[in-house]
């Protein structure tokens, strides 16, 4: 009986008020750190993710996602709380864990040059003890799903930046994982790269039922596009977390819209702000083009607005109701990044 | 929290070892495979492992030569194959978790289910062979040079000698990987100082016994001095000139060989566990 079959319902990840200090021994410079300075760099990190999860961390630089990954993927200690994968202590089960997971970070540049991409894919595969045959009928499948069917017998150090990402994550899915860490993977893609990698990542989850992704990005359309659920860190706290919509509609205090106007009209903006339920309204007039943003207490006054333009005469050519972006949602909790630098950049 | 506690290891481990040892095998082969096809893909590898090495013979010989004493030149020429063994573990064992970490492999075998050791084996394994290939290179050159006659006392104690130099020398590196990573700058400095008169005393161009007792004996630790001590004898008999006789360096190699593999097992548990630690497993930049 195996670790997994104990606990079914284990949630994929679980930690419970993790925190991680790095702390430099003083008197020895070695490792490159000063001396006697510590960093807390998660500061009570409580998070759970199911199964089946697309889960996003968003945070500044520095804001403690990498260190977060690390520990779950047992490379890194906490220094207090427990921290759980699949349902197994990081601390204790360090090989069963690893069974389970793969990483892929951004910019990452494992491996050997010299190595052909399929070679090099077969080498990881081998630590996982996967058959030589499994292997290479899986690189196959992978490389073709990421568009490097033509590289496979590339050098790798022959790679774009591009290539080689997609060839990471091929990597890390040599070895079938349950739980997959990606640590920024686009960053330095270019719109096609980040695509396939995403849409890739995307038909992982989803060819089979349980595969759970943990993902950072500094993207925030990244994470609105692909996340189920996202967790804003911030100075190693959760400032807030749920899914993105939820997230948006919690910032947003008023419905809003904005409506095309077939002509201008300057009472229109006055006879709206008389309207019951508006809380504001702008009129802006762009290269001829007449719009006007309005906020309501509450989205059901939007008819009431709209009878209140047509009786002044106006005629509505469009309407769309404004959704606040992820990037509000995390410009508004984390704020702006130049207030508290020091914190965020790290001192070696 | 209930379902968390369950006491660890007995439900996961169990009589799997047999699972352990086919994951551990393929990891070794795995982590090899770059190694050896490196060395075929690589083409100035051959001026810098093998033409150096021939010339560094040749100079050896013709000074015993010069000093009359030409049936010392199988010496050098044997010196000057096994070199090839050192310089390897030196620079491509000893450095080298160093190396993997700063392009982010060292995380990525960490956290591969197997053992790092199986990671080393590899290492030492690949190395191994790519520089056998090398060594035998530098015998035949340096053989047809100096038309060097081998005398072949014992082949299986030739072979064992061998083997059990290679293993020792190896786990050697591998203790010294493991070292490295920790306190690597230290150790770098250490290695730049004492790598000449190390390579000297080792007799890898004459005699160890020339040396004295003392610093034979101290020299001893590194295997390679035994080992070639014990495979000139077994290849030279007429020489004499022998440090200890070949049973007490074979004892003595097994003693190494065990001592150099437990304390790589033990530092790389150690390491991986301060690293953890402190947080040196992985470079900054991400
Ligand atoms: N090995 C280390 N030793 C000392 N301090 C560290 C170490 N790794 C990270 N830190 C510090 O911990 C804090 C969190 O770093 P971390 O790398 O987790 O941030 P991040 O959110 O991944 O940032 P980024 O977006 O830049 O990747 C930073 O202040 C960083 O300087
Ligand atoms: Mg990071």
């Amino acid at each position: 009986m195996t670790a997994t079959q104990l606990y079914p319902g284990a949630p994929a990840i679980q930690t419970i008020d993790v925190r991680r200090v790095y702390k430099s021994r003083s008197g020895f410079t070695f490792g490159g750190q000063k001396a006697g300075k510590s960093v807390t760099a998660l500061d009570g990190v409580s998070l759970t993710i199911q199964k089946g999860e697309l889960f996003g961390l968003l945070g500044r630089n520095g804001a403690g996602k990498t260190t977060l990954i690390k520990i779950l993927t047992t490379l890194l200690s906490p220094t207090s709380g427990e921290a759980y994968v699949d349902g197994l202590d990081v601390n204790k089960y360090v090989i069963p864990i690893r069974k389970k997971i793969a990483m892929v970070s951004g910019g990452e540049q494992s491996g050997y040059g010299i190595l052909t991409v399929r070679e090099q894919l077969w080498m990881f595969a081998q630590f996982y003890g996967v058959t030589s045959q499994a292997a290479h009928k899986k690189i196959d499948q992978l490389l073709e799903a990421v568009g490097l069917g033509d590289q496979a017998n590339q050098k790798v150090y022959a790679l774009s930046t591009g290539m080689r990402q997609r060839m990471n994550l091929c990597r890390a899915l040599v070895s079938d994982p349950e739980i997959l860490f990606l640590d920024e993977p686009t960053v330095g893609l270019d719109v096609e790269a980040s695509r396939i990698v995403r849409d890739y990542v995307r038909s992982w989850m989803q060819e089979k039922p349980g595969r759970t992704v943990l993902l950072t990005t500094h993207y925030m359309f990244e994470a609105d596009e692909l996340c189920d659920r996202v967790a804003i860190i911030n100075h190693g706290q959760i400032v807030a977390q749920g899914e993105t919509d939820d997230l948006k509609k919690g910032l947003q205090e008023h419905a809003r819209f904005q409506f095309e106007l077939s002509e201008w009209a300057p009472a229109f903006e006055e006879e709206l702000k008389q309207s019951r339920g508006v809380v504001s309204a702008q009129t802006m007039n762009k290269k001829g083009k007449v719009s006007v943003q309005i906020a309501l207490e509450n989205e059901e006054y939007i008819t009431s607005a709209m009878q209140t333009i047509s009786s002044a005469g106006g005629h509505v050519l469009t309407l769309r109701r404004i959704e606040p972006t992820l990037e509000e949602v995390f410009m508004r909790l984390v704020g702006n990044s130049d207030e508290d630098k020091a914190a965020g950049e790290d001192e070696v | 929290m209930d379902m968390m506690d369950i006491s660890p290891n007995q439900h996961v481990e169990g009589s799997q070892w047999r699972e352990t040892l086919r994951l551990g095998w393929r990891t070794l082969i795995g982590r090899a495979y770059p190694r050896i096809v490196s060395a075929a893909r690589e083409p100035d590898w051959v001026f810098y492992e093998v033409a150096l090495p021939v010339l560094q013979v040749i100079a050896f010989g013709f000074v015993y030569k010069s000093l009359g004493r030409p049936q010392y030149t199988g010496f050098v020429v044997l010196g000057g194959a096994m070199l090839a063994f050192w310089t390897n573990v030196l620079w491509s064992m000893a450095g080298q978790l160093h190396w993997e970490r700063q392009t982010g492999n060292l995380e990525l075998y960490l956290m591969a289910p197997s053992s790092m050791l199986w990671i080393l084996a590899g290492m030492a394994f690949g190395g191994m062979v790519a520089t056998l290939f090398r060594s035998i290179v530098i015998l035949l050159i340096g053989s047809l040079i100096f038309g060097v006659t081998y005398q072949i006392v014992s082949a299986p104690l030739l072979i064992l000698i061998f083997i059990l130099t290679m293993v020792a020398l190896y786990g050697l590196g591998s203790m010294l990987a493991s070292l490295y990573l920790m306190y690597n700058r230290e150790v770098w400095a250490i290695q730049e100082v004492v790598q000449d008169p190390v390579s000297l005393v080792t007799g890898f161009y004459f005699p160890v016994r020339a040396l004295g007792g003392v610093i034979g004996g101290l020299a001893s630790v590194i295997p390679l001095t035994l080992g070639l001590d014990g495979m000139r004898q077994m290849l030279f008999p007429q020489l004499g000139q022998s440090f200890l006789p070949p049973g007490i360096e074979i004892a003595i190699l097994c003693g190494l060989a065990l001592l150099f593999l437990v304390g790589a097992s033990w530092s790389l548990k150690y390491i991986e566990k301060m690293a953890k630690i402190e947080g040196r497993l992985s470079l900054k930049w991400q």
